[in-house]
C-alpha cells in the first residue's frame, strides 16, 4: 500500500527525561522517526519535556512542544496545530500510556486525531500479564506456568501451586521496577509486598523461574500487508534472570541452531501477527531450555523498544526510520534498503560480524544500593562493540566501557581471590564477565563456571581461549620477541596494546611501536545490512585486524569529533545533542565531518549523519588508528564530554591538532592548582582549597581553609565520591575510603561556603569577543551538585551587581585561558561575593537547555567557532527570553530501594526536565523554591 | 580461535588471487566453483544440500562450528560442498543435542577447508567479479602445482552433475497408505522437502535423475515433482525430456530451483548462469498472485531467463519475484496444474514463509 495521502501533519510523542530503562535511545527513535516522516514531505510536531534531546530541536521537527507529557499538553498542541495523526510508538511505555489515557479521556476522537503505529488493544493486551500468557497459550504458543495475584493472599496460593524458585512481576511497571526472583519462601513475603505495591493495578504475576535458560530477543517490523521480518536475533550472554537491559548482549545468535531459532522465528511471527493489526516495530523476548530446546515466550513489546536503537545499530538497518514509513501507509516491499539504496527494504539484515553490547553502571552514584543484578533494570547506559570474531568484539567493549578497563582483564584489575571470584559468580554484578575471566585464569573448572553462571559453555571456553593466549604471550619477554602470526592472533582477540603491554610488563608505546612495524594495523570494515552481497552507499565502520581495509579516505579536508562513549550519570544524552550540532556545523563549513562513538542509542551515530562513522571505543588506540588513516586536520574534543576532553593531553602530546581551545588552555582549567593560582593572579576570589595525597596532608589543609570543607579525589565525574565533611574525624573516614578505591588518586579539600547560591554560565568565546550563552541561578543551595539542581534561566534573585560580577569574571576567565569554543563557570555567591567554584573548557550539561530555551543553534555556532570559520561577529544572535526555563533534575530512585536519596556534591540524577514559567508568581516554581533546602529529605 | 597445530592453508582463485589462512578439517586439497552463503544459523544443513555438490562454500557468518553438528539436521546422507573457507573455524561447541564438533564431523566426511581468511574481502571480490572457480590447500602451498591444478577444473557452465549426486536406486519415503503418491525425480534432493511432502499426507518414491517417464508413472502418482540439484540444466537434455512428458500428461507437477529451471527448460524457455548467484536465508520474494512477500532460502548460480519469459507469456505466468533484482523466482504454466519456484520453501537452513507451496501443491493434487 503506498503512502496514506489524508496524513499531512503527525504529532509525536517523545518519552521525557532520562530514566533508567528509558533512555536516550527513545530520542534516536524519535529523531529519526521525524526525519523520516519529513522526507516524505508530512509536517511534524513533537512534544517532550526533555531539553537535552536532538528531536526536540528545530534540525528534527518542524514544531516542537517543550511541554511537560500529560495530557493537558496534548490538549494545547492540538489546540494550536493540524494534526491529523499521532505517532505514539517512538517514545517508549511515557509515550504510550499517554496516548492511553488521552484516548480514555477522549482526546482524540474530539480532535479527529488518528492513532497510527499502534494498536492500543495490542499494547494493553502485552501489558496486563494474566491476558497476555491466555493469548499465548491460545495461539499454541508456550509460556512459563504462573498466576495473577491481585492480593496478599492470592500470591500466597500462586507461590505454593508453582513452587520455588519463582519471579513476581508486577503488572503495568517500567524496566521490571518491583519485579524479582524469591529463591526461598522465606523471602517470599516482603517481594510479594512490593510488588503488589509498585503495580499501579496492584496486580503481580507470579511466575516459575526459569533461571539459566537461555534467553533471546527478536526485533521484527511488519507493514499492514501483514508482511513480517526479523530485522535481528540478539542473543543475552546472561541468561534469564538477568534484566534484558542489564545483560551482555551478543548478535548474531552464537549458540542456536537453524532447527532453534526457525522455531522461534515462526512463533515471533506468529504472536505478532496475532497481536492487533498495525504496522511498525516489536521485541519479543524468548527463553529456551538448553538441554530439550523447548522455547518459551517470555514477553513482547510491541512498539519501537529500548533494544530496537541496538538492532538498529547492529544490523545497520534503521528499523524507527522505515517504522515510520510503514505508519504513514506504506508496505516493506515498496521501501527501499536505507543502506544499500538498491535493494528492498523487505529483507533480513545479515552480520558479518559480531556485536557485543555492554551494559554501564553507576553504582558507584548510589550508595547503598544493591549491586547484584535481576530482573529489575539497574544500568545507566551502554556500549556497542564490533568485531570480527566474538573475542574482539567482546574486548572491544570493555575497552569502550570507560570504566579505566584496557580490554576484559590483563589490565591490572584482576581479582586474586577464588572465594570471592566464586561469589561474584553466583551473584550476578556489573564485574561478572571480568570474574569469570579471573575464575579461569586462576584454573577454576568450565563446569563449575558454567554452574555457578549459567553462562553457555560456549562463551566460557572463548574467554578460556583469551587465557591461554596470555599464559602463551607471558612466555615472551618484549615485544620484539612475538612472532607476527601470534601478535596478529593477539590483536585479532582485541587485545589492546596496554593489554599486552601490562602483561609483558613493558610501556605501551613499546607495543604500539613494535606492533606498528610489523604492519600490524587496523582495517575497516563496512556495516552494510548484508554481508557484502550487495554494494553499500554509508559509511559506517568498524575497525578490525582483517586484511583488507575498506574505508578509503577522500581528498576532503575533515573534521573529527570525539563521542561521550556510554552514557552514565554526569554525562549523558546532552553531549549526543553537542556532537549532532558539532556535525552539522562541520558539513556546513565545508569539511568532511567524522564521528567516533560506541553508544548505541546515540543519534550522532545515526548512519546518515556525519559524512563518515566509526563505530568505535572512544579509546586512544582506536582513535590513534582512525587519525592516521584520515589524518583530519583536527579533532573536537570540546562536543563529548569529559570522556572526548581526556583524551585531549594525548592529541596534543602527539602532535594532532585540537580544533578550538588548545590543550595547555584546557589543562590550566582543570589543573586545580594552576587554575586556582590563575583566579589569584586576577583577582578573582575562590573558596580556600588544598591538594592531598594522604590523610594527614588532607587534615592540615582542612584545619587552614576551616570546616565544613568539600572532599573529593581529582579527575573524576559527576562529583563522584565527593562529600561535605565537618569534622577530623569524618574527613580521616572519607579520606580514607577515597584512597582504597581510587589507589594513586589526589584528594582535593575545598572549604565549603554554606548556604550560598549558586550559579553559572555558559559562554562561547572566539578569542576576541565572549558571548554569555545564558546565565542560570541554582534554586537549591550550594553543596547539591549542579546536575541536580534547578536551575533557572535566567537568574531571578540575584543582584545587579553579582550578575555583572559573573559576567565580568566570565569574560576575563574565558580570554586568560585562551577559549576558542565553548566554556562553562560555576559560582558560588556568598553575601553578594561572587566566587569561582570550577571552570569547564567545554560543552557543558546545560548547554543544550540554554539553546533550546533561547531558540539560538549556539551549538552550531560554536563549533564553527572553534574551527575559526566564523567568528562570533559573523552571526546574529537573537535569544528569545520570555519568563523563566526551569531545568528540572529527574531521578530514577525506584530502581533502588534502599539507596540515601540524599542530594549532595555527588550526582545522582538520571536526566531532566525543562519548564517554561511566565513569572516567579507561577505555582510550579514557588513548590520547587519552597523545598529548596529539603534536599536532604527528597 | 586457532590452536597452535593448525597447519597454513591457502586458497587460490582462477583470476590468480591468494588467500592464506589456516586448515579446518582435513588436511587436503579441495578444488570447486567457489560461491559465498551469507546465511547466519544452519551451516550444517548447507554443507549436507546436494545443490552445493562441487562448489566451494564460503560462509560470511564469522562464527562456524559453534554448536557442533547432528545427524538429524543433514540434508543428505553426506557432506556435499567441495570444501570450506570462513573466518571462524570453532572446534569447541556446545549443544547439549549434538553428536560431534565440526572438526570431527569434516575428519570423518574428508572436507577439506581453510580458515582464519578475509571472508569479507573474498565476498567482495566475488562480488566484483563473479563466480569462478578454486582451489583450497592444506597439503601444500606452493602456487605452481595449485595453479596447475585448478587449471583442469572444469567451469560451472554446461556442467551436468545432478545425476552424480541423486540417487542410484529408487525408494520409498512416507507412509505408504498416506492419500497421495508423488513421483520425486532425484536431482540432488533435500532431505526436507520428502519432510515437507510426508507430513501433508504424501507417499513418495524416489528416482533417479536418468528415470525413464514410463517407470515413473508406473507408481501410479497423483503429481510429479522436480528436485533441486547442482550443476547447469542446460545440458540435462534427458531430465527436460522427463517435464516435456509430464507436462503432456497433465498431472500436477511442482519443480525446486533446478526443477524449476528445467521446468523453464521443457517450455523452451533458456537458463542463463547468473553472475555470483543467489545463496542465503534472507532474499525477499513478492508473490504477484497474493502480493504477499516472503522471506526465502536460495541457493543458485543459474536462473530463468526474464526476458525469454515474457516471450512466452502465452505458456508461462510469472509467480514470483525477487524484490532485491526482480529476477523470476516462481511460476505456473498456463493451462496447466503445473509451477515451479526458484527458491527452496522447505527452507532447512531458513525461514518457512513458503511452505505454503506444498500446500498448495497438495491441494492440486487433491482435486
Amino acid at each position: 500500500m503506498p503512502k496514506d495521502p489524508s496524513i499531512q501533519s503527525v504529532l509525536i510523542i517523545g518519552s521525557g527525561p532520562i530514566i533508567i530503562g528509558q533512555a536516550c535511545e527513545f530520542d534516536y527513535s524519535g529523531s529519526q522517526a521525524s526525519r523520516s516522516l519529513r522526507e516524505e514531505g508530512i509536517r511534524v510536531t513533537l512534544i517532550n519535556d526533555n531539553p537535552a534531546t536532538i528531536m526536540t530541536d528545530p534540525v528534527t521537527a518542524d514544531k516542537v512542544y517543550l511541554l511537560p507529557l500529560t495530557v493537558e499538553s496534548i490538549v494545547q498542541v492540538l489546540e494550536e496545530q493540524e494534526i491529523d495523526a499521532v505517532l505514539p510508538t517512538m517514545g517508549g511505555q511515557t509515550a504510550l500510556n499517554l496516548a492511553i489515557e488521552a484516548g480514555k479521556q477522549g482526546v482524540w476522537e474530539k480532535y479527529n486525531i488518528r492513532l497510527i503505529g499502534v494498536d492500543l488493544n495490542a499494547i494493553e493486551l502485552t501489558e496486563n500479564r494474566e491476558a497476555f500468557r491466555q493469548h499465548m497459550i491460545d495461539i499454541g504458543l508456550s509460556v512459563a506456568p504462573s498466576r495473577i495475584a491481585n492480593s496478599f493472599l492470592e500470591g500466597k496460593e500462586a507461590a505454593q501451586e508453582i513452587g520455588f524458585p519463582l519471579v513476581i512481576r508486577p503488572s503495568y511497571t517500567l524496566g521490571g521496577t518491583g519485579g524479582g526472583f524469591v529463591h526461598r519462601e522465606e523471602q517470599f513475603d516482603a517481594a510479594l509486598r512490593r510488588g503488589l505495591s509498585m503495580s499501579p493495578t496492584h496486580e503481580v504475576l507470579v511466575e516459575k523461574a526459569v533461571l539459566g535458560w537461555k534467553e533471546f530477543e527478536l526485533e521484527l517490523l511488519r507493514d499492514s500487508k501483514d508482511n513480517v521480518v526479523i530485522i535481528c536475533t540478539v542473543e543475552n550472554l546472561d541468561p534469564m534472570g538477568i534484566h534484558t537491559g542489564d545483560s551482555i548482549t551478543v548478535a548474531p545468535a552464537m549458540t542456536l541452531s537453524d532447527t532453534a531459532y526457525q522455531q522461534m522465528r515462526d512463533e515471533a511471527i506468529l504472536a505478532m501477527r496475532s497481536l492487533g493489526n498495525f504496522a511498525g516495530g516489536c521485541n519479543i523476548q524468548f527463553a529456551i531450555d538448553p538441554e530439550t530446546e523447548k522455547l518459551i515466550v517470555i514477553e513482547i513489546n510491541p512498539r519501537v523498544s529500548r533494544s530496537s536503537a541496538l538492532a538498529s545499530k547492529a544490523t545497520g538497518y534503521p528499523i524507527a526510520k522505515i517504522a515510520a514509513k510503514l505508519a504513514i501507509g506504506y508496505s516493506l516491499d515498496e521501501l527501499k534498503n536505507q543502506i544499500t539504496k538498491t535493494t528492498s527494504a523487505y529483507f533480513e539484515p545479515t552480520l558479518d560480524y559480531v556485536i557485543v553490547k555492554m551494559p554501564r553502571w553507576d553504582f558507584e552514584k548510589f550508595q547503598g544500593s544493591d549491586h547484584q543484578l535481576g530482573l529489575q533494570m539497574k544500568s545507566v547506559g551502554e556500549v556497542m562493540a564490533i568485531g570480527r570474531t566474538f573475542m574482539e568484539a567482546l574486548q572491544k567493549a570493555c575497552q569502550s566501557l570507560e570504566n579505566n578497563r584496557m580490554g576484559l582483564g590483563a589490565d591490572m584489575k584482576e581479582w586474586i581471590r577464588t572465594a570471592d571470584i566464586l561469589e561474584r559468580l553466583e551473584k550476578p554484578s556489573e564485574d561478572r564477565i571480568f570474574r569469570v575471566k579471573d575464575a579461569l585464569r586462576l584454573g577454576v573448572p568450565e563446569k563449575t563456571i558454567h554452574k555457578l553462571t549459567r553462562i553457555d559453555p560456549w562463551f566460557i571456553r572463548q574467554i578460556k581461549t583469551l587465557v591461554k593466549m596470555e599464559q602463551r604471550l607471558m612466555r615472551y619477554n618484549v615485544p620484539e620477541d612475538i612472532e607476527e602470526g601470534f601478535f596478529r592472533e593477539l590483536k585479532e582477540a582485541g587485545y589492546s596494546d596496554a593489554q599486552i603491554a601490562w602483561l609483558m610488563r613493558v610501556e605501551e608505546q613499546e607495543v604500539a611501536r613494535q606492533r606498528k612495524k610489523m604492519g600490524i594495523r587496523r582495517t575497516y570494515k563496512m556495516v552494510d545490512t548484508c554481508a557484502a552481497e550487495f554494494e553499500a552507499q554509508t559509511p559506517y565502520f568498524y575497525s578490525t585486524f582483517d586484511k583488507e581495509n575498506e574505508s578509503i579516505p577522500t581528498d576532503k579536508k575533515k573534521i573529527i569529533v570525539l563521542g561521550s562513549g556510554p552514557n552514565r550519570i554526569g554525562q549523558g544524552i546532552e553531549f549526543d545533542y553537542c556532537c549532532v550540532h558539532g556535525l552539522i556545523a562541520i558539513k556546513e563549513a565545508g569539511y568532511e565531518s567524522i564521528m567516533i562513538n560506541c553508544n548505541p542509542e546515540t543519534v550522532s551515530t545515526d548512519f546518515d549523519m556525519a559524512d563518515k562513522l566509526y563505530f568505535e571505543p572512544v579509546f586512544w588506540e582506536h582513535l590513534e588508528e582512525v587519525l592516521e588513516l584520515e589524518k583530519p586536520e583536527g579533532v573536537i574534543v570540546q562536543l563529548g564530554g569529559q570522556t572526548a576532553l581526556k583524551l585531549a593531553q594525548r592529541l596534543h602530546e602527539q602532535g594532532y591538532k585540537i580544533i578550538g581551545t588548545d590543550f595547555p588552555s584546557m589543562d590550566l582549567a582543570e589543573d586545580r592548582g594552576a587554575f586556582s593560582n590563575l583566579l589569584k593572579e586576577m583577582d578573582i576570589p575562590y573558596p580556600d582549597y588544598g591538594v592531598a595525597r594522604d590523610a594527614d596532608e588532607a587534615l592540615a589543609v582542612a584545619r587552614r581553609t576551616g570546616y565544613p570543607v568539600l572532599v573529593r579525589p581529582s579527575y573524576v565525574l559527576g562529583g563522584q565520591r565527593m562529600r561535605i565533611v565537618i569534622n577530623d574525624a569524618e574527613l580521616e573516614r572519607h579520606v580514607l575510603s577515597i584512597f582504597k578505591h581510587l589507589p594513586g588518586n589526589r584528594v582535593l579539600i575545598d572549604h565549603f561556603l554554606e548556604r550560598a547560591k549558586e550559579a553559572e554560565i555558559d559562554a562561547i568565546c572566539d578569542g576576541d569577543e565572549v558571548h554569555i550563552m545564558g546565565i542560570m541561578e541554582h534554586i537549591e543551595p550550594a553543596g547539591i551538585h549542579s546536575g541536580d539542581s534547578s536551575a533557572v534561566l535566567p537568574t531571578y534573585s540575584l543582584s545587579v551587581e553579582a550578575v555583572n560580577t559573573m559576567v565580568e569574571y566570565t569574560e576575563k576567565l574565558a580570554k586568560a585561558l585562551n577559549i576558542k569554543g565553548l566554556i562553562n563557570i560555576q559560582f558560588a555567591i556568598k553575601d553578594n561575593k561572587v566566587y569561582v567554584i570550577e571552570a569547564n573548557p567545554r560543552a557543558s550539561r546545560t548547554t543544550p537547555f540554554i539553546a533550546k530555551a533561547y531558540q539560538v543553534p549556539y551549538l552550531n555556532i560554536a563549533t564553527k567557532v572553534m574551527m575559526g570559520t566564523h567568528k562570533l561577529k559573523d552571526f546574529d544572535i537573537k535569544p528569545r527570553p520570555g519568563g523563566f526555563a526551569i531545568k528540572v533534575p529527574v531521578f530514577s530512585f525506584e530502581k533502588f530501594p534502599n539507596v540515601d536519596k540524599n542530594l549532595g556534591p555527588e550526582m545522582k540524577s538520571t536526566g531532566e526536565a525543562i519548564r517554561y514559567i511566565r513569572d516567579l508568581s507561577d505555582p510550579f516554581f514557588r513548590e520547587l523554591d519552597r523545598q529548596r533546602y529539603m534536599y536532604l529529605t527528597r | 580461535m586457532s590452536e597452535p597445530q593448525q597447519a597454513p592453508a591457502v586458497l587460490l582463485l582462477e583470476d590468480g588471487t591468494v588467500f592464506h589462512g589456516k586448515s579446518a578439517g582435513m588436511i587436503g586439497a579441495a578444488t570447486g566453483e567457489i560461491c559465498f552463503n551469507t546465511g547466519m544459523t544452519g551451516y550444517q544443513e548447507i554443507f549436507t544440500d546436494p545443490s552445493y555438490y562441487g562448489q566451494l562454500m564460503v560462509t560470511t557468518n564469522v562464527h562456524i562450528g559453534n554448536y557442533g553438528t547432528k545427524r538429524t539436521e543433514a540434508e543428505s546422507y553426506s557432506i556435499k560442498i567441495a570444501g570450506l573457507i570462513c573466518k571462524n573455524f570453532n572446534i569447541e561447541y556446545h549443544r547439549p543435542m549434538a553428536d560431534m564438533s565440526i572438526q570431527a564431523y569434516f575428519e570423518e566426511e574428508k572436507l577439506v577447508g581453510i580458515c582464519e581468511v578475509d571472508t569479507r574481502a573474498i565476498v567482495r571480490h566475488i562480488r566484483s567479479k563473479g563466480a569462478m572457480n578454486g582451489i583450497i590447500s592444506s597439503e601444500t602451498t606452493d602456487l605452481a602445482v595449485l595453479k596447475k591444478r585448478l587449471s583442469q577444473v572444469p567451469g560451472m557452465e554446461g556442467l551436468e552433475l545432478a545425476s552424480r549426486v541423486s540417487t542410484k536406486e529408487p525408494y520409498t519415503f512416507g507412509d505408504p497408505h498416506a492419500p497421495l503418491r508423488v513421483a520425486v525425480l532425484d536431482f540432488g534432493i533435500k532431505q526436507n522437502i520428502l519432510n515437507c511432502f510426508a507430513e501433508r499426507g504424501c507417499f513418495m518414491k524416489v528416482f533417479p535423475a536418468r528415470t525413464p517417464i514410463e517407470e515413473l508413472r508406473a507408481f501410479e502418482p497423483n503429481g510429479y515433482f522436480l528436485s533441486n540439484g547442482p550443476g547447469d540444466p542446460a545440458p540435462m537434455d534427458y531430465a527436460i525430456q522427463t517435464a516435456k512428458a509430464i507436462l503432456a500428461e497433465d498431472k500436477p507437477l511442482f519443480g525446486i530451483c533446478l526443477g524449476h529451471q528445467l521446468l523453464a527448460q521443457a517450455l523452451d524457455i533458456p537458463t542463463y548462469k547468473m553472475h555470483h548467484g543467489h545463496r542465503g536465508i534472507n532474499h525477499p520474494v513478492k508473490n504477484l498472485l497474493t502480493g504477499h512477500c516472503e522471506i526465502t532460502t536460495q541457493n543458485h548460480g543459474f536462473g530463468v531467463h526474464p526476458d525469454a519469459i515474457k516471450d512466452n507469456a502465452d505458456k508461462v505466468e510469472v509467480t514470483h519475484i525477487n524484490l532485491n533484482d526482480n529476477s523470476i523466482e516462481g511460476m505456473r504454466v498456463k493451462g496447466k496444474r503445473a509451477f515451479s519456484v526458484q527458491y527452496h520453501p522447505e527452507a532447512s537452513p531458513g525461514p518457512h514463509d513458503a511452505r505454503y507451496l506444498f500446500d498448495d501443491f497438495v491441494r492440486l493434487m487433491q482435486n
